[in-house]
């Protein structure tokens, strides 16, 4: 297969970027997205060019690194996908395919494709663990807890730290993300201790950060590769307001 | 500061605030269009012009107007706000960007259905509120000034109809996506009750603007006298 790529090329986050075109021709199909781009940067290394710095580690969906916004979308166009999981055979031969950072003011570009997304982290630090002691490793299952519960709490530990969601949203809010940490834990008997505490602190580093509020328009859940629903955003909105206004 | 300021500074508290005031509007729309609807009776606008003057009148209902105009304001201004705080969290903008594919276009533009909203609003309340409270209405023989009149002229002129059908379908957008949005803010769209806000926000958002958009449409092509 040949494709026209459209990459972002900025030498780091004080200068500006702009689009660079590139050919590319006999791709396999059954390459992966990074894979192709591999291929890429091995020809551009080979012909002394400066290679596109773009991020990943696992490439098999799981450790939410590999970010890029593929076509005007978040990971690329498969729905439940990450940019490592997406192939060549999802693309139209001969299609020009344009290739962009996530975008946000909390997640600066590093270089190129590869932005800094360790706001994620603080926005952790300041709550999404348990600090209590909650025993040992047979201590979880000596715990009742009810399947429904074990079940959502399951679902949103799914999320991935990917920051798809910051992307793809107009406002650039980490709702979904920080909605998914909050509920896994507010969901289980471990994460009790600190339920308040930790929403009121994730809330406020979130916003410190500089990600923008929620209006609310569910772009995010349509994009993550994990599926995060935005019944934890409301679950959110519940745990601050009900940590916000509780008298104790 | 105190943990009250802190909510409110927050934004989760900022939305809260939006989506308070968004649905305390929708239930004063409810009211609004209830009395308005009092004009479809064809009776020469009797029972509409009672009504009208029971409400400009009326102690309680004048003071819940002050609220309500306490509301509109911190709506508009957490509104503006908000606009400029999302736009700074996403100072590149993308230079492809399938917004489509993943939402509503409706409920990416609320900035400018508010804004069509809020041009209509200063023309509306310049044509009905500031002509019945200050500049004065026709008396009638029943005590009632005649704001039935009063809208007969005002909907005679066809640029005005368009004015008023142009922020009644913002508004039906607007709540087409504000509705439901307001009780995610405050975090009821649960499962269990998702299905039940979607849909009374759907019928709200059209049976409601309809209404609305009948009354104008009514009086100028005089299917009502
Ligand atoms: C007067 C001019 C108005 C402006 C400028 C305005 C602006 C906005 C904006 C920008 C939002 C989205 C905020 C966000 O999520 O980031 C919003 C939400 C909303 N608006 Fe308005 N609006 C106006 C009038 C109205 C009216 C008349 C109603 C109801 C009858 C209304 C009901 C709502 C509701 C229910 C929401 C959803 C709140 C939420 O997402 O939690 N608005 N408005
Ligand atoms: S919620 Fe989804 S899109 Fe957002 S960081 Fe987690 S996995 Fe990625
Ligand atoms: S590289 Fe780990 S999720 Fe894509």
């Amino acid at each position: 297969m040949n494709f026209k790529l459209r990459i972002w090329r900025q030498a780091d986050s004080k200068s500006n970027g702009k689009l660079v075109e590139y050919s590319i021709s006999d791709v396999n199909p059954d390459m992966s997205f990074l894979e192709m781009m591999d291929v890429l940067n091995d020809r551009l290394v080979k012909e002394g060019q400066e290679p596109v710095a773009f991020d990943h580690d696992c490439r098999e969906g799981i450790c939410g690194m590999c970010s890029m916004y593929i076509n005007g979308r978040a990971h690329g166009p498969m729905k439940l996908s990450t940019t490592c999981q997406l192939y060549m055979r999802n693309f139209e031969d001969g299609e020009t395919i344009t290739i962009e950072p996530f975008r946000s003011a909390a997640f600066p570009v590093i270089k190129d494709l590869s932005v800094d997304r360790t706001a994620f982290d603080r926005i952790i630090a300041a709550g999404g663990y348990v600090g209590v002691s909650t025993g040992q490793a047979q201590d979880a299952n000596a715990i009742p807890i009810e399947k429904h519960h074990a079940d959502m709490a399951m679902d949103a530990a799914a999320c991935i730290g990917c920051g798809a969601c910051v992307a793809a949203c107009k406002n650039s809010s980490a709702m979904l993300f920080v909605s998914a940490k909050v509920s896994h834990l507010a969901l289980l008997p471990q994460g009790q201790a600190e339920r308040k505490t930790r929403v009121l602190n994730m809330v406020e580093q979130m916003d410190e950060e500089g990600f923008g509020s929620c209006t609310n328009t569910y772009a995010c859940e349509a994009e993550c590769p994990k599926g995060i629903s935005v019944t934890n955003i409301a679950r959110l909105n519940r745990e601050y307001i009900k940590a916000s206004f509780s008298g104790d | 500061m105190n943990w009250f300021g802190k909510f409110l500074t927050s934004s989760i508290g900022r939305k809260f605030v939006m989506g308070l005031t968004g649905i305390a509007l929708v239930l004063f729309l409810i009211v609004h269009c209830g009395i308005n609807a009092l004009i479809f009776v064809n009776d020469g606008g009797v029972l509409f012009n009672e009504a009208a003057h029971f409400m400009g009148t009326n102690i309680i209902i004048r003071t819940m107007e002050i609220g309500l105009f306490v509301g509109i304001l911190l709506h508009i201004v957490q509104a503006y706000m908000l606009a400029v705080a999302n736009s700074k969290a996403r100072p590149g903008k993308y230079q492809v960007n399938s917004a489509n594919a993943n939402s509503r276009w409706y409920s990416r533009s609320m900035t400018l259905l508010g804004t069509l909203i809020l041009l209509f609003l200063i023309i509306h309340l310049k044509h009905f509120w500031v002509v019945s409270r200050f500049t004065g209405l026709e008396e009638t023989s029943y005590g009632a000034g005649n704001l039935y009149i009063e809208m007969q002229e005002v909907f005679a002129i066809g640029w005005v109809v368009i004015v008023y059908l142009i922020g009644v379908i913002s508004l039906a957008w607007h709540l087409l996506h504000g509705f439901q949005s307001a009780f995610q803010t405050f975090g009821w769209n649960t499962l269990k009750y998702r299905g039940l806000i979607k849909c009374a926000g759907k019928v709200y958002a059209i049976l409601i603007p309809l209404l609305f958009a009948l009354m104008p449409v009514a009086m100028y092509f005089e299917w009502i006298k």
